[in-house]
């Protein structure tokens, strides 16, 4: 346990030290950077919620970072720049979204609840495509970035420091949830659903709860991600971006703290890296992913220690 | 406490449960034995709500919980322990006893505390633990423990609920001697307070702990007795030829 | 002639419908009985497109080209079930879902490399591209009346061949308990491949009949592949019939409804709004079937695991 705090402290003085230290050396291409990784690391937080430690396969989350995110835009292009207003909103739709989705699918299981998740989430891309409105296809910048008093999205440092305080957030609340009475309900119905059923648990209204709050925290990870970018594309929920926030979460190791966090560093960076070598770098990703499937069963927090919240 | 009315199951073309009426008094414990094949394991499962009859009742405390789903009957007061261990493998003891004391404190719909210094759910666990003889081993992972102990432990969780009555699915299944023994002691001390249906293969065990005896064959209970009176059954003798008795 | 319309549109379905059950056939046997989600079941149909527009370039003859394209689809397809899936009979679906999931990745840059990103059509021999005249007065594409009766055909044979013979009865007692059959002696591997090699074949065949239809592009596999989930789920996992019934109520629902909604709104609300909303609810509506069938019966239309 100490050892774990430690390692803790560590990653986020490095984060905190992190803008000052690149602007000094003339790169901030690398503040970019490590905040779009902490806005997916969001995401992927989220989403280990319901899949890490709920067990439950969902391969559409990334409808959340595109409700967050339209939310964004479409408010602002209205002219509604608030962002108290734009947040909330974000946050409360895919909550909503989440749980008109979850009604329906939660109740299902295994390969169908897969399914299902991955066509409702491809539904609401293509609705996206279809708002001629707001970009439809190409998609469109956004008129402002979210105004905050005191607070100026469009000072890269500042914006920042803003993700990382979310996600530290995030990393946080998790972290409560999951040793809650509730956290303890989704684990238990996960690890042995019939044993759960028959010291009394129905599952169903736990994890359809913690459908919604994955969803509503993932809203907040497309919002930020939305004024990341400036620009809103219904690509934030294209399916396969729901395929890279899932591998984050495993290959960062699921049901641990650190885990997405880790996850989103490595596959992020590895992007990064290989699509400055060769245009087609997907080639060499995919089977890698494949590669870290078969072998590396624990992800990457089980390297450093037994991953338990 | 426990009313069953021409309960009936099939599949196919195979009659597993065959019109089975029994009856469980309250503070009674009743053993259900039956050779291989008799249909206990599907009786058990129409019992514990994982299975829905074809027709016929099961009243619990007066109340018809037939088409009741296994967490509703949980809270009614109806616990069971699995043939086959169930347990979660990756909590300790004091855990796996701990949700099944959560299971019945209210809703959990608490996102905050966290529920290892709970004393409210801790509490009564350690104490169930004692009782059942694992207090030593509380925080040991499940998955870390012997065969025996993980009987135990299924005992321990069905008196976590706090239950009126219990279903035990044969609790010494798989053990040796020695902790075949220390199980019945176990038992024998929970007979005073609770009604219990036993499930059990062991004859040592039901006959020291039986207070009547149902014997399924084929789907169809031939005989509900007292032990005395099920030793010398003919009926029961035949069915059971070739089988410990 | 307004029915013209109507009635050539529901042929389209009917072809459309025709391609996803090809495709739901294969993927839902496999599901049923190798417990195996396959994500890469789009990528066979992808490279079916693809092989067999290389081949009809090379021989400069389509019925070689179509020929060979299949039978080289096969051939990845068996290829990928030794290499990359036999590891993940054993996995949970999460890993398999993500270790497909990378396959995807690999076969749409794959492609990209060889052929480029621009979307290639296949052209067709002189004798599959007239009309032929329909009752109704209106004329219909020959090429699309040939898809739709393959289409048929295989849904005969496959019905044949699961209902009437051996492989068929061992192939509905897998589907149904695989344990068991394991337990029979029946050698699970060699099932399993069979099985598999059938499924890449349907895809491929849906795959090389898409190419002259639809455009030949990196990840068409995925865009298709998501509604045969969506057949798959109304219909009942494991079930041919489940996949036929679904594939063509999906395959109708989305034609008439791209073709006729916006029109149909038009007459309730205004044109402006109709014009928005009609292409962005035509483009639900399958999905909105689904949910709905859910809701009613949550094992889809013929569930083929026993209760």
């Amino acid at each position: 346990m100490k050892s774990r705090i430690i390692l803790w402290i560590l990653t986020v003085a490095l984060l905190i030290a992190l803008p000052p230290a690149v602007l000094a050396i003339g790169q901030p291409f690398y503040l970019d950077l490590v905040r779009r990784v902490m806005i997916f690391a969001i995401a992927a937080i989220s989403l280990n919620l319901i899949l890490g430690y709920g067990g439950l396969v969902s391969f559409g989350h990334a409808a959340y970072l595109g409700i967050g995110g339209y939310a964004v835009g479409i408010l602002g292009f209205y002219g509604f720049h608030n962002g108290w207003l734009q947040w909330g909103v974000a946050i409360g739709a895919s909550a909503l979204v989440a749980a008109a989705i979850g009604a329906v699918s939660v109740r299902t299981s295994g390969i169908y609840f897969i399914m299902i998740t991955l066509a409702f989430t491809q539904m609401l891309y293509y609705l996206g495509i279809s708002l001629e409105e707001y970009g439809g296809d190409d998609g469109m910048r956004l008129k402002a970035r979210s105004q905050f008093p005191l607070i100026d999205l469009g000072d890269p440092v500042v914006f920042y420091y803003l993700v990382l305080a979310f996600m530290l957030l995030s990393v946080y609340f998790t972290y409560r949830i999951v040793n809650s009475r509730f956290g303890m309900v989704l684990r238990a119905a996960k690890s042995n659903e019939a044993r759960s059923r028959a010291i009394g648990f129905s599952p169903y209204p736990y994890r359809l709860a913690a459908f919604v709050i994955a969803g509503a925290m993932c809203g907040l990870a497309g919002a930020l991600l939305v004024n990341h970018t400036n620009y809103l594309t219904p690509d934030f929920m294209h399916w396969t971006r729901s395929g890279e926030v899932m591998f984050m979460v495993i290959l960062g190791g699921m049901a641990s703290t650190a885990g997405p966090v880790l996850g989103a560093f490595a596959l992020l960076l590895v992007e990064d890296l290989l699509s400055g070598w060769t245009e087609h770098w997907q080639v060499i990703l995919g089977p890698l992913l494949i590669l870290s499937v078969v072998f590396f069963r624990r992800g990457l927090a089980g390297m450093f220690y037994k991953p338990d919240a | 406490m426990l009313e069953i009315r021409g309960l009936t199951k099939s599949f196919g073309a195979l009659r597993a449960t065959d019109a089975v009426d029994l009856d469980v008094q309250e503070g009674e414990t009743l053993a259900i034995i039956g050779p291989n094949g008799a249909g206990k394991t599907t009786l058990i499962s129409q019992l514990a709500g994982n299975l829905r009859p074809d027709a016929g009742t099961i009243r619990f405390a007066g109340e018809d919980i037939t088409r009741l789903p296994a967490p509703k009957r949980s809270r009614k007061g109806f616990a069971r322990s699995f043939q086959i261990t169930s347990v979660y493998p990756d909590f300790t003891a004091l855990e796996n006893v701990a949700l099944a004391v959560q299971a019945h404190a209210g809703h959990s719909f608490r996102f905050w505390r966290p529920t290892r210094g709970d004393a409210a759910l801790t509490g009564p666990a350690r104490r169930v633990l004692e009782e059942v003889g694992l207090g030593a081993r509380s925080d040991v992972l499940a998955v870390n423990m012997s065969h025996g102990e993980h009987r135990q432990l299924e005992v321990a969780m069905a008196l976590a609920t706090r239950p009126r009555l219990l279903l035990l699915d044969e609790p010494m299944a798989g053990m040796g001697i020695e902790e075949s023994q220390l199980m019945i002691s176990l038992l024998a001390s929970l007979k005073g307070g609770h009604t219990i249906v036993l499930v059990e293969h062991d004859m040592d065990a039901v006959f020291r702990l039986a207070d009547r005896i149902a014997v399924l064959v084929y789907g169809r209970v031939i005989a509900t007795d007292s032990p005395e009176k099920i030793k010398m059954n003919e009926e029961v003798r035949k069915a059971y030829l070739g089988e410990e008795a | 002639m307004i029915w013209g319309l109507v009635f050539e549109q529901l042929l389209n379905g009917l072809q459309f419908g025709v391609m996803l059950f090809l495709m739901a056939a294969g993927l839902t046997l496999v599901f049923g009985i190798m417990n195996l989600i396959n994500l890469a079941h789009g990528s066979l149909y992808m490279v079916g497109a693809y092989l067999a527009l290389a081949a009809t370039q090379w021989t400069g003859n389509y019925l070689a080209g179509v020929a060979l394209g299949f039978l080289a689809t096969l051939v990845v397809g068996m290829l990928v079930e030794v290499v990359a899936l036999r590891t993940l009979y054993e996995r949970d679906h999460l890993d398999q879902v993500l270790a497909t999931f990378g396959l995807i990745l690999f076969f749409n840059e794959l492609v990209a490399i060889l052929w480029g990103r621009a979307a290639l059509y296949t052209s067709l021999p002189p004798w599959l591209r007239g009309h032929i005249d329909l009752f109704t007065g209106s004329s219909y594409p020959v090429y699309r009346a040939v898809v739709i009766g393959v289409g048929l055909l295989v849904a005969v044979i496959l019905w044949y061949v699961v209902t009437r013979t051996r492989l068929g009865m061992l192939i509905r007692a897998g589907a149904s308990n695989r344990t068991m059959v394991a337990a029979l002696g029946v050698n699970i591997r060699l099932l399993y491949t069979v099985v598999f090699g059938f499924g890449a074949a349907l895809a491929g065949l849906a795959g090389l009949m898409a190419g002259p239809i639809y455009a030949v592009q990196p990840g068409m596999g995925e865009l298709i592949l998501i509604q045969v989930f969506v057949v798959i789920v109304i219909g009942g996992i494991g079930s041919i019939r489940g996949a036929l019934v679904g594939a063509v109520i999906v395959g109708i629902v989305d034609t008439m409804g791209r073709a006729f909604l916006k029109p149909l709104l038009g007459h309730f609300i205004s044109p402006p709004a109709a014009e928005a909303a009609g292409p962005a609810l035509a483009s639900m509506l399958i999905y909105l079937l689904m949910a709905v069938v859910l809701a009613v019966r949550p094992a889809g239309l013929f569930p083929s695991r026993g209760g």
